[in-house]
This record gives C-alpha cells, structure tokens and sequence, in this order.
C-alpha cells in the first residue's frame, strides 16, 4: 500500500464511525520502489491529497526525510518540493503492518501490501 | 511504436496472466479475455486518452487483467478493489511477474466502498468487468455501477450484458451518467463451472464509457 493510496481510505463504512480519517499506521515492514517521476501528476494530485496526513504517515513509518511541515506555495512549478512529495506519496509502499480506526481502534491488517478493509456483518 | 504494434504487445502481456485456479460462483469470478482486454484497453487510451498519466481504479479487480492492462498503457497509479483474497493472491503474482510498480490492491467490499474513501471524485478513470449479475446477485452490476460513478471525476469504462442495454442506459442517467456503448462484444466464456454444460458459452456484452457528472 502506498501513501497515496492511504491519503484517500478511511475507515467511516463502520457503524458508529464519523470521519474515520486519517487512518493511523503501524508498519512493521516498509519498501521504497523508485517510480517514475511526473511533476505534472503530482501537481495535479497533490489537489486532492489530505498534506496533514500525508506528512503525518511519513513520520509515522519512518521516512519523513526532509518533507516539508507545511505545503508550500505554488507548489505547481517547485520541482524540488513536487520530488519530494512524489518520494512521499509513490515510493514509499508498506508491505506488512496495521492500518489503525482513529476513532474506535479496530485495527486493518496490511499483509503483503495489501490493506485489508473488509468488515465483519456486526460491524456495517 | 505503431498503434497495432502496441495492441499486439498489450495482448501478449495479458495472456500471460494467471487464471483463478477455483472460481467462485457467488463472487461470479471469469476472467476478462486479453483480446477482450486488451482491446478495451487500447481503445480507453488510444480513442479517449484516459490511461496515460491518469489514476485509474478498477472495480472488482480479480486477478488484475484491467489493471496491469492499465499500468502497462502508462497509468500515473492503478488502484484495484477487490473482495477475495484468493483472486489477490494471483494478482500479487502477476504484477511481480509483470515487474509493475504502480498498482495498488485494497481488499474490500465494492459495495461498500465509496464508505471506505475519505471523499469521491478521486479517480479520473474507473474501469471494470463487474459481474453481471446473474446468478444470486442480481443488480450488482448497476451497484457496481453507481460505485464507479462516485469515485470517478471524469469517465467510467464497463462491460454490460447486451440483454440489458435499455436498462443500462437508464440506470446510468439517474445515477448521473451519460453512457454510450462503443462496442457489443461477445464474450466466450470457458465453461469454468461445473453447471455449465456446454464447453464454452457465448455471452453477448456491451462495452460502454460514461461520462460522469462533474459535480
């Protein structure tokens, strides 16, 4: 699971769950591939991208490097800050830990990459 | 390189994807067909160009046919939605074997899945092969449908039965959706499952692109 793939789950398909948003992460296991990178997809989906949160997974399994506390300003043309957060957003992948219900604590394994975000029927 | 010479080569990458090894009835599991696949692929990319550079989901992704199809056409990111753990085991696979990096797979229940994104809207592109809905689950195609169309900010691609096509098109204008079939297709299915009496059945599809309320 990628970092941009976390910026956009939440857990509020569960009864009782308001915003369920940003997921907590425990990573046991984390894997950096080298991808391509295209400034203007970043730029363009940094739109959409949660920075908070974003910046927060990065610490939280431990490869926040030097990404920026705060999103800078147009961002559109800063080559420099756009690596950074493609590093952030599509390099980093976990492979083995927890995604964590901010507001309940069930926890989501993640197993070979992949986030585990099925319900038991009591819990829909 | 040529545009048949790169639908050659996307179909030859996706015949070499690994097959369910027990296909589950309720869960409606076939595999897309490369021809089929790979030809909806070139399409979606070489007519419309909503592949290259776009984030794409794949509703339903089973052993990931339409998604590495999808990475292969150079998709920004791929993110495949899928309920079993079996079928994700195989595709895990064949994205190693296929050497791809930008394919993301949540396991989840599709029908429950605009509840597990924080907001809509974020794909550009959804594709899918959804069940059609004809054994115990009648309907889910039209649910897998009005799923796609939350997430997508732009188009969704699909496979409908072509016995459904007024319906369809129906359906899809009041979930928001203005749908066109670019292509009826037949479909021939391997008789996977024990039911099936006939070695291979042919299932007339209608492949279909809609354009999604901007909002």
């Amino acid at each position: 699971m990628k970092l941009i793939t976390h910026n956009f789950l939440s857990s509020k398909c569960m009864k009782g769950v308001n915003v369920g948003f940003p997921l907590k992460i425990s990573a046991s296991d984390v894997k950096v591939t080298e991808v391509d990178f295209n400034p203007e997809f970043v730029a363009r989906i940094m739109q959409k991208i949660d920075y908070p949160a974003l910046y927060t997974a990065t610490e939280s399994i431990g490869h926040l490097e030097d990404l920026p506390k705060q999103m800078v300003e147009n961002y559109e043309n800063d080559e420099h800050f756009l690596k950074k957060v493609h590093h952030a957003l599509l390099q980093l992948e976990v492979i083995n830990g927890e995604l964590i219900c901010p507001e309940t604590g069930r926890k989501f394994p993640i197993t070979n990459g992949i986030p585990n975000m099925l319900l038991n029927e009591d819990e829909i | 390189m040529f545009p048949c010479q790169k639908l050659r080569v996307l179909e030859e990458r996706l015949q070499c994807i690994e097959e369910f090894e027990r296909p589950k009835v309720l869960l409606e599991q076939y595999v897309t067909p490369s021809h089929l696949g790979s030809h909806m692929l070139h399409t979606i990319q070489s007519q419309y160009g909503d592949i290259d550079q776009k984030i794409v989901a794949d509703l339903g992704s089973g052993c990931g046919a339409l998604s590495i199809g999808a990475s292969v056409l150079e998709a920004s990111q791929v993110v495949g939605f899928e309920i079993d753990k079996d079928a994700i085991d195989i595709c895990l696979e064949n994205i190693s074997d296929h050497d791809l990096t930008n394919i993301d797979v949540v396991q989840c229940d599709v029908l429950n899945l605009d509840n597990t994104y924080r907001s809509n809207k974020i794909f550009d592109t959804v594709i899918m092969n959804p069940p059609f809905g004809t054994k115990h689950n009648a309907g889910i195609d039209m649910k897998f449908l009005e799923t796609a169309f939350k997430l997508s900010n732009n188009v969704v691609y699909s496979l409908h039965k072509t016995s459904t096509r007024d319906h369809v098109l129906k359906t899809a204008k009041l979930l928001g959706g203005e749908g066109k079939v670019l292509a009826e297709l037949k479909y021939d299915l391997p008789a996977s499952y024990r039911f099936h009496k006939k070695k291979c059945v042919d299932v007339y599809v209608d492949f279909y692109r809609f354009e999604v309320d901007k909002l």
